[in-house]
């Protein structure tokens, strides 16, 4: 490892501890469940027919895939000022390596509890690693991957997302 | 809970090696920008040419993440029906996909297996190429129906296990 691989103690201080733990801004609601349908034309009954929904799982759910939907905040919001990002601790990442560009490499998920509607969330955000610099297609950048860990208001589990994300500069910047 | 729904699909007629049926979908920049905002994405890569072009150096706005699952989790239940439930799913994008490609959705059943909890499931490769290239890679672990009164729904707990 080099000595520009090394990582700033901040950095270095964030990774396998949980930050930001946060609730859903507002209860989960269909609107947005027929809004990621449309999106994708998925005719799948269960998110449609609540008949249906209430006979196979006994509520309304909402496709396992929207878990991270539910905590990117409003764009603009009453008192907020400057942008307000999902996934903080990527943004942190961002700031304190001084790569101002990013793009996410790889995703993975797994879903427990159904999300139902109604139901008020809470993640937290866990920087699992970072890696050494690398050049890429994009720029010289980093690696790195950050879990999201999802629970309900009963403290069921229903899902945690992996996020890797390569974190670069462009060769101008 | 058992179910009232028939199957419209059932763990034995499975096999490895099976491929699902494909789907092709042509993107405009509706089709990313519905998705970007459907999934509260508000990122301007998703929505704003010239910020895609100028700050990403991509060649215009892109699919974003949430709605690529979006559309595998379609893709998938498509095939098994509302029975079908998801418990993994993960992906790499190796090259955006842009307004003007022609998506070309395809999977493969890759492994069958029962869990101890009785639980069946298919393990599925995937993929989204444009003009034969594959954009999106990806993997999925889906849970299917063993008999018309089992519902992969109603697992609860220990009796599942993604």
């Amino acid at each position: 490892m080099s000595a520009a691989d090394t990582l700033p103690d901040a950095v270095r201080n964030m990774i396998d501890t949980p930050l930001y733990e946060e609730r859903t801004e507002f209860p989960i609601e269909i609107g947005y469940v027929y809004n990621t349908c449309a999106a994708v034309e998925n005719g799948n009954p269960l998110y449609w027919d609540e008949e249906l929904a209430r006979t196979l799982v006994g509520k309304r759910i909402a496709p396992p895939t929207m878990l991270s939907v539910w905590f990117r905040p409003h764009y603009w919001a009453p008192g907020a000022s400057g942008e307000r990002k999902a996934l903080q601790a990527h943004f942190d990442l961002k700031d304190l390596l001084g790569l101002p560009e990013a793009v996410v490499a790889s995703n993975e998920a797994s879903f427990g509890e159904p999300v139902a509607m109604g139901d008020v969330l809470t993640t937290c955000q866990i920087v699992r690693s970072v890696g050494p610099f690398k050049k890429t297609r994009l720029g010289t950048g980093r690696f790195w991957t950050v879990d999201v860990r999802t629970t309900n208001q009963n403290g069921d589990w229903v899902g945690t997302e992996s996020y890797t994300f390569l974190g670069y500069g462009r060769p101008e910047q | 809970m058992s179910t009232t729904c028939t199957p419209q699909l059932l763990f034995g007629e499975l096999k490895v090696g099976d491929r699902l049926p494909a789907l092709r979908h042509q993107v405009t920049a509706t089709t990313v920008v519905l998705g970007a905002l459907a999934s509260r994405d508000w990122r301007p890569m998703h929505h704003d040419k010239e910020f895609a072009v100028n700050r990403n150096g991509t060649p215009d706005i892109f699919i974003n993440t949430p709605n690529n699952a979006a559309w595998f989790e379609r893709y998938i239940t498509d095939w098994t029906g509302p029975l079908g439930r998801l418990g993994r799913l993960s992906f790499q994008m190796k090259t955006p996909v842009f307004p003007g490609d022609e998506m070309l959705f395809g999977a493969e059943i890759k492994a069958l297996s029962t869990d101890d909890a009785g639980c069946h499931w298919a393990d599925l490769e995937l993929s989204i190429s444009v003009d034969g290239q594959p954009r999106t890679v990806g993997k999925a672990r889906v849970a299917i129906p063993g008999e018309p009164s089992d519902n992969p729904w109603s697992r609860k707990g220990a009796r599942w296990k993604p």
